[in-house]
């Protein structure tokens, strides 16, 4: 049974490779089971992702095939040589714990700046200010309330726009958004964006990305927020800059022209 | 550690006449024997443990057949909305699988369970330090017991803020409706399940420090017993914190205070009272306990299979003092890198980076202790019955998880992959992958000295084909969804265009599961008819090396019949010193050809 079960053993790395190779590849029947289509500028969390998924699997299928063939080796019924009696051996553990210690140091400084792109550096303006937000994003149970300044940049004046689960936003322009919540956590996600921030109440932060493809992408609510928290949706459109300019406008005065206000229902 | 009491006569003694009820209560019921208490814990820990998984099945199946009836149960259940699981229920499911298996499976199936059962046995004490402290560490669990499973019952809906209750929706009421009453009796057992574990730790210490046989050097001592020893230190320190954490969450829920509650807080349109909290506190405070818990939920699994590993490779653990570093670093590495669970919870980026270094850092410990595990199997001589085969799996399935836990790792690949399926897919494998694959491993290998008598070999390889395919089919397929950024915790995915697609791979997911849990009916089945009906064991049937395979199987009550003095440590197999490929610790050395019967032995 010994070799029985060594071969059970290396089917693990076996179908484990061919599982991952299979949907990033998006063969029959995995399409679509890999990275929903990227649509920002910064692609550095996808490449950041291939980078560990080429050194985990290195050493995935490494010891899996090492531990392959000592099972199959060394098996009682099998095998008739001695045992190799021995305790350990210094130069191996200082080895196999060197490596992988200059590995981890590379990788843990690789990727310090795509995470201080994706949080520290928020964009500026040419005089050096921080870019201000776009739109301001709440969630609440169960719905992304959605702000936009109105002409005059500024949150909470009477010219504020104001849409529920519809976020629009322009192509080919770094995007800041203002995000929180009134009631409990929510999660701001965006998984075409590769964005995902908590929005804690009493707690402003703020997101930045650069979309470059037109389209309606999902807004999910990632963090437990009660029961509806499945049906927490958004949806954002990107689109070109006029385009945008002419929704806002056509959004604005809609929301003149009715007479329910979502700034007066509240 | 001088007076050796009785042995298995003396108890066999008792049953002839005067066996009364009041005898019985204190044997069976109230002992504050070791091995009955692990025995307690064991049953209890294993029934929690059927419960858990079908509760995870609730999850599966509305995962792959959403809004669907459940047949059978589902008229049960829910006859109200036609045999649906509602989306209220469904957040209780996953809460409730989370904390059944988290907090009364895994941990005291660990620490309470194997951890109560062979400290004493592996160190050769004739007891724990504090026996009535030691059964209190498991009659508290009941009203744990009682409060978790009454929270099901109670008006509403039971505990459903996740197993992590994030305030405010775990501590403004208003934020979940129905869920009032159960919440707080989630505190409550929570916070019983924590006194359970602080008693079991001190205890756990005190006799691994105190009462160690003669010659039981620290540097002697089994890894099964460096896992529980690190382990109990983790809880004695991180314990304290959760315990606090979880009255501050009560007080808020229930005395207005708060702690966890910000300014301004409106839900449901109305505005929140108290005010001035921060709700990332508590995930602060939860994760200071509840990484190290991780740890505390890996450790003594790490060590139990260290200890099979060995003894069925007929071979020397690889690397033995390494081993005992990695798991101290593992342990101290435990208690610096809770931020890691919240790289996108809105806490400081700068932080976050702090983490980030840290938690990479745990990568090494592991990486030295998978290797070592490898070391120990190379030219070996390797008999595969099941307890080897679970320990095996444990390594491969440890890898798995801990190679998977570099994403996450990750600060930028985190922000992708947190709260989806690539977490649940990660710590699927740590936890069932490995810790459970572990204790299956461990039972099979202790039982024998647990209740004298053998399990069914050919029954065991079963169950354990059948649930490795099984666990793999539902747990691999997991990080292909978080690859797609497929949520946790949503009751119906699918109205997202973004994971619509999915849906026949969580069917295929499902089945898995569902056939996961079915084949734990050969487990079952082989335990209770070993208990009564398998091969007399006798007190070392896999020719192990270490002290409880010297002492009667079942134990009696003092354990030993024979003062153990130790030699060596528990690894000498295949040893040059002797014929047998093994050297028990108790074998006085140098007495090789001189007598058929080691001195220590005579007294059998």
């Amino acid at each position: 049974m010994g070799r029985f079960w060594s071969l059970l053993f290396l089917s693990v790395p076996i179908l484990g490779v061919m599982v991952f190779l299979w949907s990033a590849l998006g063969l029959y029947p995995l399409e679509g089971h890999w990275f929903p289509e990227l649509v920002v500028a910064d692609s550095s969390i996808d490449h950041l992702f291939y980078v560990i998924l080429w050194m985990t699997g290195l050493v995935f299928i490494g010891t899996g095939l090492a531990m392959f063939w000592f099972l199959w080796k060394y098996d009682d019924k099998k095998y008739t040589g001695p045992v190799w009696y021995s305790h350990g051996s210094h130069i191996l553990e200082i080895v196999w714990s060197v490596i992988p210690a200059i590995v981890i140091l590379f990788l843990a400084i690789y990727q310090m700046d795509a995470w201080a792109g994706a949080r520290m550096r928020r964009p500026t303006l040419e005089n050096g200010e921080p870019k201000p937000a776009m739109a301001r994003v709440t969630g609440r149970q169960f719905e992304w309330k959605i702000q936009y300044p109105g002409k005059d940049k500024k949150f909470d004046t009477p010219d504020d726009l104001y849409t529920t689960n519809d976020l629009h936003v322009p192509r080919d322009e770094e995007v800041v958004l203002e995000i929180t919540s009134e009631d409990v956590l929510h999660s701001f996600f965006l998984p075409n964006f590769r964005e995902k921030q908590d929005v804690v109440p009493g707690m402003k932060q703020f997101v930045w990305f650069k979309p470059i493809k037109d389209g309606k992408y999902d807004i999910v609510c990632a963090e437990l927020c009660g029961w509806g928290h499945y049906k927490m949706k958004g949806q954002i459109t990107v689109e070109s800059a006029s385009d945008y300019r002419a929704w806002l406008e056509k959004a604005y005065n809609e929301q003149e022209l009715s007479e329910y206000s979502l700034a007066e229902a509240e | 550690m001088s007076s050796i009491t009785a042995d298995g006569q003396a108890a066999h003694a008792h049953t002839s006449s005067e066996f009364g009820v009041g005898e019985f209560i204190s044997t069976y019921v109230f002992s504050r024997d070791h091995k009955v208490i692990g025995l307690q814990f064991l049953f209890s820990t294993l029934l929690w443990f059927l419960i858990g998984g079908l509760l995870a099945i609730g999850i599966r199946w509305q995962l792959a057949w959403p809004w669907s009836d459940m047949p059978v149960i589902g008229p049960m259940l829910f006859s109200a909305e036609g045999g649906q699981i509602s989306p209220e229920f469904y957040t209780m499911l996953f809460t409730m699988h989370a904390t059944v298996m988290t907090f009364l499976v895994i941990i005291p199936i660990l620490a309470g369970a194997f951890g109560n059962y062979l400290i004493p046995l592996m160190i050769g004490a004739d007891d724990m330090a504090f026996p009535t402290l030691n059964m209190l560490s498991y009659w508290v669990m009941w009203p744990a017991f009682l409060f978790f499973g009454g929270s099901f019952f109670v008006a509403g809906n039971g505990a459903s803020s996740g197993w992590t209750s994030y305030p405010p929706l775990s501590s403004v009421t208003e934020a979940a409706p129905g869920s009032g009453l159960a919440q707080t009796m989630w505190l409550i057992a929570l916070t019983c399940v924590g006194i359970s574990s602080m008693m079991g730790s001190v205890n756990y210490m005190t006799t691994i420090i105190q009462m160690r046989a003669p010659g039981m050097t620290m540097m002697r001592l089994p890894m099964t017993i460096w896992g529980m020893f690190i382990t109990a230190l983790l809880q004695a320190f991180a314990l304290p914190v959760l315990t606090a954490a979880g009255f501050m969450q009560l007080t808020d829920r229930l005395f207005g205070t708060g702690f966890f509650v910000p300014e301004g807080l409106i839900v449901n349109n109305s505005e929140m009272a108290a005010g001035g909290g921060q709700p990332l506190l508590w995930q602060h405070l939860f994760w200071f306990y509840s990484h190290p818990a991780v740890y505390i939920m890996i450790l003594p699994a790490m060590g139990m299979v260290s200890d099979i590993l060995s003894c069925f490779a007929r071979k020397p653990l690889f690397g033995y003092k390494p081993m005992v570093y990695a798991i101290c670093g593992i342990a101290g590495l435990g208690f610096i890198v809770w931020g890691h669970h919240m790289f996108v919870s809105g806490m400081n980026p700068g932080l976050g980076m702090t983490f980030m270094v840290a938690t990479m850092m745990i990568a090494l410990p592991s990486a030295v202790k998978t290797f070592n595990w490898l070391g120990t199997i190379y030219g070996g001589k390797i008999q595969f019955t099941t307890p080897m085969l679970f320990a095996l799996s444990f390594v491969l399935m440890f890898v798995i998880g801990g190679l998977s836990g570099i994403f996450m790792a990750a600060t930028p690949v985190d922000i992708f992959i947190h709260d989806t399926y690539f977490i649940v897919a990660h710590f699927h494998y740590v936890l069932f992958g490995g810790t459970a694959m572990a204790v299956f491993g461990a039972i099979y290998f202790w039982f024998p000295k647990m209740f004298g008598r053998m399990m069914n070999e050919p029954l065991g390889k079963i169950h354990f084909l059948l649930t490795f395919l099984f666990m793999n089919g539902t747990f691999f397929t997991m990080h292909i969804l978080g690859a797609v950024g497929f949520p946790r915790r949503l009751a119906d995915p699918y109205h997202y265009e973004t994971f619509r697609h999915l849906l026949p791979m969580n069917q295929f997911m499902t089945i898995c599961a569902i056939l996961m849990v079915a084949c734990q009916i050969f487990f079952i089945v082989n335990f209770f008819y070993s208990i009564f009906f398998g091969p007399k064991a006798g007190r070392n049937p896999w020719h192990a090396n270490g002290l409880e395979w010297q002492a009667p199987s079942p134990p009696g009550h003092g354990n030993f019949d024979f003062q153990p003095i130790v030699y060596r440590g528990p690894y000498e197999y295949n040893s040059p010193e002797v014929d047998e490929d093994y050297y028990p610790q108790t074998q006085p050395p140098n007495e090789r050809g001189d007598t058929d019967e080691p001195a220590t032995m005579v007294n059998h």
